[in-house]
């Protein structure tokens, strides 16, 4: 999780991640994020976020970007 | 007769298909008539308010309204400046100080944002004035008074000292771009476009015109879909989507997360993209989802209207190579010229010059800048001959095609966008506690590091710059150092800056 807090404040420094539960509908996270986010994810933790994943869902909190990770690694 | 205004184009279609649907978003649709008659009430009230040859800021979100407004604003004589609320609050402020406008047309939405701004002028409401009686005799007497070479919009370009500059362009320059690229892309009745764009830069010209030029469909895709590729592909499936003029990066972003292989897009016949190099892994995953779809790249300058240049891709590229940015479109040329101001010859990099009709009338309220750039042709020493130099370096490659090298200073392309990394030193430099900053571009990642010496932290300089830029001129990356590297003259070292890094 501390791996992925550190991707995010990098993305974005002033935003507390830890505490944003809205990330796209409060458009805090933007195209150009999601795409660094994914290769980042990719990078560090070697999953694949497959296309029917990236759905804001799974992008509005640190937590279940967190969990989607976690998920597609058991699999 | 030759056509001398753009609102021909929808006086042509608008009897013609009346209640066809021309512009459309999640919550609005407006056929061709309701486009006309809106704007030409709102044509009526500007002329009724007196106001004519002036800049009027449409200070609206994208939706279908906008651009009926946009059309409203020339009905009326004037020129459009598109603003979104979204835009960040110095930028706009800047641009309300070089427009110093007379009025801005507001939505109820935008209305509330609008006190935010030192304005003291004429606001006028959407909801009024595109129902303002219309005015014949007034909007007669108004087009008989026009010429071709009157502006209708003002677009806002970065600036290397931090101050954004206002690209006016006029009715001329939009007509004959909208006539080359309708004929390059193949353009007619049955397009429907998804735009991308926003509405504040001349990318969006590529869908606006065409549509009322043969009574298309242009769908307003809403921004936060560019995040999700497979709902991108599925909107464009729903709407049957058949034409796409985005950059780079929102296209890549839907082949690189392999959505393919779950969804393609099913109507999409023509593709056109820009703005940035098309990296040709992706490229490839895109012709083979769609192999009968054609894909055209294109090249320009706002300072050209629009694109100038233009490539439709007809054979295969390796890994390594970079999709050339073609020939000009018809009735424009394209000189290289060389550090002496002369030709450059035999494949030899020069500056992409460009001359012709679709030279813009050049920046609103900054004649010394604009003269830096617009330019007598050096190679014509017999008669006045403007060019526009675009400060890209280019050549021709043994096709004799263009092929773009580079930029000549520090104006870099990110994730589609024009930026000079002066604009966002400039805006850093003015924060406070700040001493120096600098910018570098990696060009691999296509990602822009911020440096700076001065008191804030990482996060609360991140937090201030957000206020002042737009989310495109960001940098990824924020580093606070101790001290700059100086090169022997004082100067900051980028280069050493480069190495350390």
């Amino acid at each position: 999780m501390n791996e992925l807090l550190e991707i995010l404040s990098e993305l974005h420094p002033d935003v507390d991640f830890e505490a944003e539960e809205n990330l796209v509908g409060d458009k805090i996270l933007d195209s150009l994020d999601i795409v660094s986010l994914i290769s980042e994810i990719d990078d560090k933790f070697d999953v694949t976020i497959p296309p029917e994943e990236i759905i804001p869902e799974n992008f509005n909190s640190a937590k279940a970007l967190y969990a989607l990770i976690c998920r597609l690694d058991e699999e | 007769m030759k056509q001398k205004n753009v609102l021909e184009y929808l006086e042509e279609t608008a009897p013609r298909l009346p209640d066809k649907v021309a512009y459309a978003d999640d919550n609005c649709e407006l056929t061709f008539s309701q486009v006309y008659n809106a704007s030409r009430s709102i044509g009526s009230a500007l002329s009724n308010k007196g106001y004519y040859n002036e800049p009027i800021v449409v200070f609206m979100a994208k939706k279908p309204q906008t651009i009926a407004t946009f059309f409203g604003c020339v009905y009326g004589g004037n020129y459009y400046v598109p603003i979104d609320p979204e835009m960040p609050r110095f930028r706009i402020e800047l641009i309300f100080q070089n427009l110093n406008p007379k009025a801005v047309i507001c939505d109820e939405e935008s209305l509330p944002l609008i006190s935010d701004y030192e304005y003291n002028g004429d606001i006028l409401l959407y909801a009024d004035i595109s129902k303002t009686e219309i005015n014949e005799s007034a909007l007669t007497s108004i087009r008989r008074r026009q010429i071709d070479t009157d502006p209708i919009y003002i677009v806002f370009t970065s600036g290397s000292t931090g101050v954004p500059k206002g690209v006016v362009a006029c009715h001329r320059s939009v007509i004959d771009y909208i006539e080359q690229l309708s004929a390059v892309l193949g353009f007619s009745e049955k397009t429907r476009f998804a735009n991308q764009s926003p509405l504040y830069f001349d990318a969006c010209l590529k869908e606006l015109y065409p549509t009322i030029k043969f009574g298309g469909t242009t769908y307003l895709t809403p921004k936060q879909l560019f995040m999700f590729p497979l709902k991108l592909v599925e909107y464009l499936n729903e709407h049957k989507i058949n034409t796409v003029c985005w950059v780079v990066s929102a296209l890549t972003m839907i082949s690189a997360f392999n959505t393919f292989t779950k969804v393609k897009p099913e109507y999409l016949k023509t593709i056109a993209f820009g703005s940035e190099v098309f990296p040709i892994k992706q490229f490839r995953r895109w012709r083979e989802a769609l192999p009968d779809a054609t894909f055209t790249n294109l090249y320009g300058p706002t300072e050209t209207t629009g694109m100038c240049c233009f490539y439709r891709v007809d054979r295969d590229f390796e890994l390594d190579e970079v999709i050339p940015i073609g020939k000009p479109f018809d009735n424009r040329e394209i000189i290289l010229l060389d550090e002496n101001n002369k030709a450059a010859v035999d494949g030899a990099v020069g500056e992409i010059c460009v001359r012709g009709t679709a030279l813009t009338l050049g920046y609103y309220h900054a004649f010394d800048k604009t003269n830096e750039v617009f330019v007598q042709n050096p190679l014509n020493d017999r008669y006045p001959e403007l060019i526009y130099r675009t400060g890209d370096l280019g050549k021709l490659n043994e096709r004799g095609e263009l092929i773009f090298v580079s930029r000549k200073d520090y104006q870099i392309k990110h994730m589609g966008h024009r930026i000079e990394l002066g604009e966002i030193e400039a805006n850093v430099n003015l924060l406070e506690g700040v001493s120096m900053s600098c910018c570098l571009y990696n060009k691999e990642k296509d990602k822009i590091d911020l440096f700076y010496v001065g008191d804030p932290e990482e996060a609360d300089l991140f937090a201030q710059l957000k206020e002042k830029l737009p989310r495109y001129m960001l940098p990824n990356k924020v580093k606070k150092l101790e001290s700059m590297p100086l090169t022997a003259n004082g100067k900051l070292d980028r280069v050493t800056l480069q190495k350390s890094i």
